[in-house]
């Protein structure tokens, strides 16, 4: 596949779509990603079979937090992350300056309140890629200033 | 070797990701509606607004002026599916009055790694390309109805989709300008 305004497009009329079939249901109450995170879910839940089959094994935890960083995001969004921060117990901060999904949306605070429709997808991806590297996690997502966008990912441990 | 020297081919995971985000979607659309009619509309619907958008990005890229006749249509249509999909399908059997003709396509990126179980028999799964098709269309003054007539998860040879010419759209007055 050739083009990847075609992705960008599809992800706009999943969020449509989501919004939609959200307001049938609940009018009225608040926002509800829960369904948009899981597409992103099973999407990067099963991209990242097939991305790391040929790979060596992760080193470690932070190893596999480098990979999502650096190759898999510069596969899915076209740009690595700009800066991981961690306090190695679990919690990571991964920062992008300039969101693919945000970049064209606004510079600065302009629809900040409808901008979490835009991210809860590709937090979604992150928690399925990380889970299917036996990694269990909470991401969320950060938004002060657009197109930048933090994603905290919180690691749990039983 | 350090890992920052691995590097995947692009455009087979953004295909891939193309892909796999549709099978999510159309496995969540499964889940909410209980109709797979309903599902197959919806894919279409969702191929309309798409296709609505992406004419503009289409002409934009490749500067295209307006179709002279359906045949020009079809060419410019067949490289739109280079263009998106990376695949070439083959422009055939045109009706003898030629305002209806056909894509063929051998591969679909849109079904690779897509099986479907035995009672979702029923559902489009490629809905959206006609949706897609008629949205962009619709954008250039052209009515067209489009559908699949073959499709691979189905069993045929090949996926076909037919495109039908409706009429031209006229260029309607804005509102409130007499």
């Amino acid at each position: 596949m050739a083009d990847e305004s075609l992705f960008d497009f599809l992800h706009n009329e999943i969020v449509t779509y989501v919004l939609e079939s959200n307001n049938k249901q609940n009018a009225g109450k608040d926002e509800d990603l829960s369904v948009l995170e899981y597409i992103g879910f099973s999407t990067g839940y099963r991209i990242i079979e097939r991305l790391t089959k040929e790979m060596p094994r992760f080193k470690d935890e932070l190893d596999t937090m480098k990979f999502v960083c650096t190759d898999f995001w510069c596969a899915l969004y076209k740009k690595q992350i700009d800066n991981l921060r961690t306090n190695h117990h679990g919690i990571y901060v991964l920062q992008d300056n300039s969101f693919r999904f945000l970049t064209r949306l606004s510079n600065g605070k302009q629809y900040l309140d409808a901008a979490p429709r835009y991210v809860a997808f590709t937090c979604g991806v992150i928690r399925g890629c990380l889970a299917n590297l036996n990694i269990m996690c909470l991401v969320t997502a950060e938004l002060q200033n657009m197109p930048s966008c933090k994603f905290h990912i919180q690691v749990q441990r039983t | 070797m350090s890992r920052s020297t691995t590097r995947f081919d692009v455009k087979k995971v953004n295909s891939e990701l193309v892909t796999l985000t549709y099978g999510a979607l159309v496995a969540q659309m499964i889940k909410d509606l209980d109709n797979v009619d309903d599902v197959s509309k919806q894919l279409e619907r969702l191929g309309y607004n798409m296709g609505i958008r992406l004419i503009e990005d289409f002409l934009a890229k490749t500067g295209t002026g307006r179709c002279l006749d359906l045949k020009d249509t079809a060419d410019k249509i067949q490289s739109a599916f280079k263009m998106y999909l990376g695949i070439q399908p083959n422009v055939t059997n045109w009706s003898p009055s030629g305002d209806e003709f056909s894509f063929m396509l051998d591969s679909n990126p849109l079904t690779e790694l897509v099986e479907l179980p035995d009672d979702l028999k029923s559902l489009k799964y490629c809905n959206l390309l006609c949706g897609a098709i008629r949205g962009a269309l619709e954008m250039v003054q052209l009515d067209v109805q489009s559908w699949i007539v073959q499709d691979q998860l189905k069993g045929d040879q090949n996926t076909e989709i037919r495109v039908k010419f409706i009429r031209r759209l006229e260029d309607a007055m804005p509102a409130g300008e007499d």
